[in-house]
């Protein structure tokens, strides 16, 4: 258990899959202009990436890691190259997925949703948290707890750099670094006070 | 040799190079591709690394997609063109695994990230799917250039400032570090590098406003 929360206090917070990591920043830049769209595409890759991550975890360990294939007989096989195109495919075919269920069973949710899902799809943050995943040999549960806690952190981050635009409408910036220039440099500060919370010890 | 000059910077290969590395590079302009420009800059060695790969990916891609694009059915060109990618983008990272070991622990995850790479996406769909392969090829060649330097400009300064290093060769004397100076090691993480690229980008653009 307590491993279970440190996990997910370090995907929060410390290892920020956006402000360490640097994943899923083309949407992070493009969308933070506006508040409620942050916090829509914040709940959607919360959402797909509590689905996604354990999923493809299912697909590794029974289908590609080497070894993997002992149920079926083929104990030697090693299909571990093939993850990135499976995972991808996995991630883009859930996506459409949840997409549709959502359509059919709650029609507010996809309204508020609806744009953003397919864009979910080539959100670097969503690959990369599989990819990290294997990478430190997490548990099912592990997992689970990494991805919700990684969306977390990723909508946290969106929705705090929405927040901090709307404050800067009006501030009187230099001319060269007005947009891309000083998005990085407000994101560079907001990573500076995320990594202060390295110093818990849980 | 006049001429020969003139004659280069008219052709159309040099142009689009130019445009890739400066008018619209591809990440200080249309800002595309940044998730990886900024994880793996901490050195030189592994910035150009991923901007090799990254434009063998790119070329590849464009090269393949342009071959293929009046074959491929408009409703299902984003599947066709992302599998493509992602075979390429194994490929590399096999190759990478095979002959440079160490250096792909250290990209770990971002090779693979290729394939999310809005780069590579975005010139199979705006450039390759409407130029014939030539072309395309080019095209993908000079946008992965545009990148690299971005990249290698970056993890020069974050090296230099970071670990008084460039390339893995200390640069800083000892003395320096005997009279007090101290590496910054802000650069080495993740602030640091949102910073120096937002600085890079603001100088840029100045510079590029005349």
């Amino acid at each position: 258990m307590e491993n279970l929360l440190s996990i997910f206090v370090n995907s929060v917070f410390v290892g920020n899959i956006l402000l360490a990591y640097f994943l899923g920043m083309c949407s992070f830049l493009a969308v933070s202009k506006n508040i409620t769209t942050s916090v829509g595409l914040g709940v959607a890759v919360i959402f797909v990436l509590t689905i996604t991550t354990p999923a493809n975890w299912l697909i590794y360990s029974f289908l590609l890691a080497p070894g993997a294939l002992a149920w079926a007989g083929l104990a030697e096989v090693d299909l571990s190259f093939l993850r990135l195109i499976l995972f991808i495919a996995v991630i883009a075919g859930i996506v459409q997925l949840v997409e549709m269920v959502i359509d059919r069973y709650s029609q507010a949710l996809y309204n508020a949703l609806g744009v953003f899902l397919p864009l979910i799809t080539v959100n670097c943050a969503i690959l990369g948290a599989s990819l990290f995943m294997v990478e430190r040999n997490y548990t099912f549960g592990e997992t689970v707890v990494y991805g919700m806690g990684s969306g977390i952190g990723w909508a946290l981050a969106i929705i705090s750099m929405a927040t901090i635009k709307w404050k800067l409408r009006y501030a009187d910036v230099p001319e060269g670094l007005q947009g891309f220039g000083l998005n990085m440099i407000i994101t560079g500060l907001m990573a500076l006070a995320f990594m202060l919370f390295s110093g818990i010890t849980l | 040799m006049t001429t020969a000059t003139v004659k280069l910077t008219k052709s159309q290969g040099y142009r689009m190079v130019a445009d890739a590395l400066w008018k619209t590079n591809p990440i200080s302009k249309q800002v595309l591709g940044i998730c990886s420009a900024l994880a793996v800059t901490v050195q030189m060695n592994t910035a150009i690394v991923m901007a090799l790969a990254l434009t063998f990916v790119v070329a590849f891609s464009n090269l393949i997609i342009s071959m293929m694009r009046n074959a491929i059915p408009r409703n299902i060109r984003i599947i066709v063109e992302v599998a493509v990618i992602a075979t390429l983008v194994i490929i590399a990272d096999e190759v990478l695994k095979a002959f440079l070991f160490n250096i792909s622990k250290q990209l770990s995850v971002f090779v693979g990230l290729i394939i999310t790479n809005c780069i590579v996406m975005g010139r199979a769909e705006t450039y390759a799917m409407a130029n014939p392969p030539g072309r395309s090829f080019l095209d993908g060649v000079a946008n992965g250039m545009g990148y690299g330097s971005i990249l290698v400009g970056v993890a020069f300064f974050r090296e230099l400032l970071g670990s008084g290093k460039i390339m893995g060769f200390q640069v800083v004397p000892q003395f320096a570090y005997d009279l007090g100076y101290t590496d910054m090691g802000l650069m080495l993480l993740a602030p640091g590098a949102f910073i120096v690229i937002g600085l890079f980008v603001w100088l840029e653009h100045t510079l590029l406003k005349d």
